[in-house]
């Protein structure tokens, strides 16, 4: 990270979760007033942006769940310097993965045609919505991962510490729990 | 031939939506379709297990408002043990939630809204975020920060954690709180409700001058649906149904939420991940209805306490029948923040808060559960269907934001019909649609999609594919 030029440039990037590790990250409270100081935030589902940028840190949320997921943390990859999986989704499937069970088809089927009382269509990824994967993955079998914060989600303070960490330029010490 | 255009957010962590208008051969807005484009299975993935896991299990819904999968959970679990919860469970729970509405809806006024409202529709987009409003008005934004800090603080200190708390269980609640927590969070109420008042004063003084917004953002007539007490007040946690339409008759009233199948229905339609709730009586997909805080003020004759009371009528006044503009559910989002706070104050007050008896144990008694609860986003329902051994057979969720599917793609058809009438795009069309969507606040993961502002790509396309017009920012 150029400190002399630029601030350092964070982005937080969701795939197939719940928002909560990104709500974790909004649970810094007003510890966000002092890192907007010491960084960037230069794309999250909180700013607008028009493509994703290179970046210096991407915190990842969630796994890779359909095919826009797929080419989105693709992209994300290339310009990253710092890739990190944030949550227990995004470092093994959990509870996204679930499903990984069953046939996706008996997947679809439940939700959209035994629960439902008209039937006009089932979403499959017919080019108005994303084609699903068969398979749900953790975000390091589709790329190259740096770190890992587990945790469901990962505590405000390990989110915190493991930016600092990476901010002072020290050794990023294990932070959180799975679960 | 008839043209569509596509508003598609670039990258797709905030694109879980997307939305398509219909031109006709005249350049005319036709149609259009919102679509959510995530999805987990969960109605799938819950089968075989224990019912007991589900309010942990369920909580991962949605990492937003988690606390009202947990209570939907618990309760549709209570059912299923067939107990009723000790009062300090109930306690608990009922405050848990007020916390949930107090933080869920700060996040969609401070953190998300505020920077249009407050910094304007029209500025850069670069700095239309939170942090564009620390640099403007850090009082202002330090104090939406507070507010949802003073939410997620509740759920920590009564749940033990703030997202994801372990602590409902079926039958109550997991441990009792102790009045070192309670004494913190009466610490707090008096700088929450300046701030909410504080905020209303702010967004009130916006409305004349977002008057064509307000006109022309959503407003249509629906039906709204929700939560009442059995006095006819804002309630969140109990309650039976209650319906009124767009000139704030009563459509119907004492319905009981554990039948919602008798009279709601929920439709699929393939281009979109969520689905189409309707009021089955009139069928899908005339059966329209809103839910959520817009609703909620308007099936409600009063709030029940006195600051959310000043207000709600002040509300009322704003329409001879229901308060049917969109725009508005941000003014009621406030009314229920300033009520959340009233009632987490009497909460705190009541000495059985810290009971010890927390849990009622039984076996299981039943075979189905019905949970019900408001949710920020409107009513929520789950049900379970077990085996003998309390293994989980069926699941039906019918999520909050969802309900709002039908009316949230009538606002965005209506928003473009309005500011969309040639084949030459503007830039602040991307704008009042965004605007369309972010006034419902619709649950990311619940069902969808975006916190905040979708960065937005608008092709318009000819019927051959060819690129006539984009617009992007």
């Amino acid at each position: 990270m150029d400190r002399v030029t630029r601030k350092p440039r964070l982005a937080t990037v969701w795939l197939g979760g719940c928002s909560g590790c990104h709500m974790s990250f909004l649970d810094l409270d007003e510890r966000l007033i002092s890192l907007a100081g010491r960084v960037e935030l230069c794309a999250s589902p909180l700013t607008d942006y028009k493509d994703f940028p290179e970046t210096d840190i991407t915190l990842v949320e969630g796994a890779v769940a359909n095919q826009e997921h797929l080419e989105h943390i693709r992209t994300v990859r290339r310009r990253t310097k710092v890739l990190v999986s944030l949550g227990d989704c995004a470092v093994t499937g959990n509870v996204t993965a679930m499903r990984n069970i069953f046939k996706l088809e008996d997947v679809l089927d439940r939700a959209y045609r035994q629960t439902a009382t008209v039937v006009i269509g089932i979403p499959s990824g017919n080019g108005a919505v994303p084609r699903l994967l068969e398979r749900v993955q953790p975000v390091h079998e589709v790329v190259k991962v740096d770190h890992f914060i587990p945790g469901c989600p990962p505590s405000a303070d390990a989110i915190h510490a493991f930016v600092m960490d990476l901010l002072e330029g020290r050794t990023t010490s294990p932070q959180g729990r799975f679960g | 031939m008839a043209e569509r255009i596509v508003i598609h957010p670039v990258t797709r962590i905030e694109g879980h939506a997307k939305i398509s208008i219909y031109l006709d051969d005249s350049g005319a807005v036709e149609s259009a379709q919102f679509h959510v484009t995530e999805f987990r299975g969960f109605e799938k993935i819950c089968e075989g297990r224990p019912f007991h896991e589900m309010p942990g299990l369920m909580s991962r819904v949605c990492g937003i408002c988690p606390v009202s999968h947990v209570l939907a959970s618990c309760k549709a679990g209570d059912a299923i043990l067939g107990v009723e919860v000790p009062r300090a469970a109930l306690l608990q729970r009922r405050l848990v939630n007020y916390a949930q509405l107090l933080q869920s809806h700060a996040l969609s006024f401070f953190h998300l809204s505020s920077p249009d409202l407050l910094l304007g529709m029209d500025s850069p987009p670069e700095k239309r975020n939170l942090f564009g409003l620390l640099d403007r008005d850090l009082d202002f934004a330090r104090r939406g920060i507070r507010l949802r800090q003073f939410g997620q603080r509740i759920i920590e200190l009564v749940g033990g954690k703030r997202i994801h708390p372990p602590w409902g269980a079926p039958g109550g609640v997991l441990t009792a709180m102790n009045a070192a927590g309670r004494d913190e969070i009466r610490g707090w109420i008096a700088e929450a409700l300046e701030s909410i008042d504080l905020a209303l004063g702010r967004l009130k003084g916006l409305l004349d001058s977002l008057a064509a917004e307000i006109e022309h953002i959503g407003n249509f007539p629906t039906l709204f649906l929700g939560l009442v007490s059995p006095e006819g007040t804002l309630e969140y946690y109990d309650g039976l149904i209650r319906i009124v339409d767009s000139e704030g008759n009563l459509l119907a009233d004492g319905l009981d939420p554990h039948r919602y199948a008798t009279y709601l229905g929920e439709a699929s339609e393939e281009w979109s991940y969520m689905k189409f709730p309707y009021y089955k009586p009139l069928g899908y997909p005339g059966g329209k209805y809103r839910v959520g805080p817009l609703a909620r003020l308007n099936i409600a004759k009063s709030a029940g306490t006195q600051r959310a009371d000043r207000e709600l009528h002040e509300f009322k006044q704003r329409s001879t029948g229901a308060v049917c503009q969109s725009f508005h559910y941000h003014l009621a989002r406030l009314i229920e923040m300033l009520h959340a706070v009233e009632r987490i104050d009497e909460l705190t007050a009541d000495p059985d808060l810290l009971g010890e008896h927390v849990r009622a144990k039984a076996g299981q008694n039943r075979s189905e559960g019905i949970g019900c609860c408001e949710a920020p986003r409107g009513t929520l329902f789950h049900h379970y269907q077990v085996n003998d051994s309390g293994l989980i057979e069926k699941v039906n969720l019918l999520i909050a934001t969802s309900q709002n599917n039908l009316a949230m793609n009538m606002a965005v058809e209506q928003t473009a019909r309005y500011f969309v009438s040639s084949r030459s795009l503007q830039e602040g069309m991307l704008n009042r649609v965004e605007a369309a969507i972010r006034c419902f606040d619709p649950c990311l993961s619940c069902s969808t999609h975006a916190i905040g502002q979708m960065p937005l790509v608008v092709e318009l396309r000819g019927s051959g594919g060819e690129l006539l017009d984009r617009v992007e920012r």
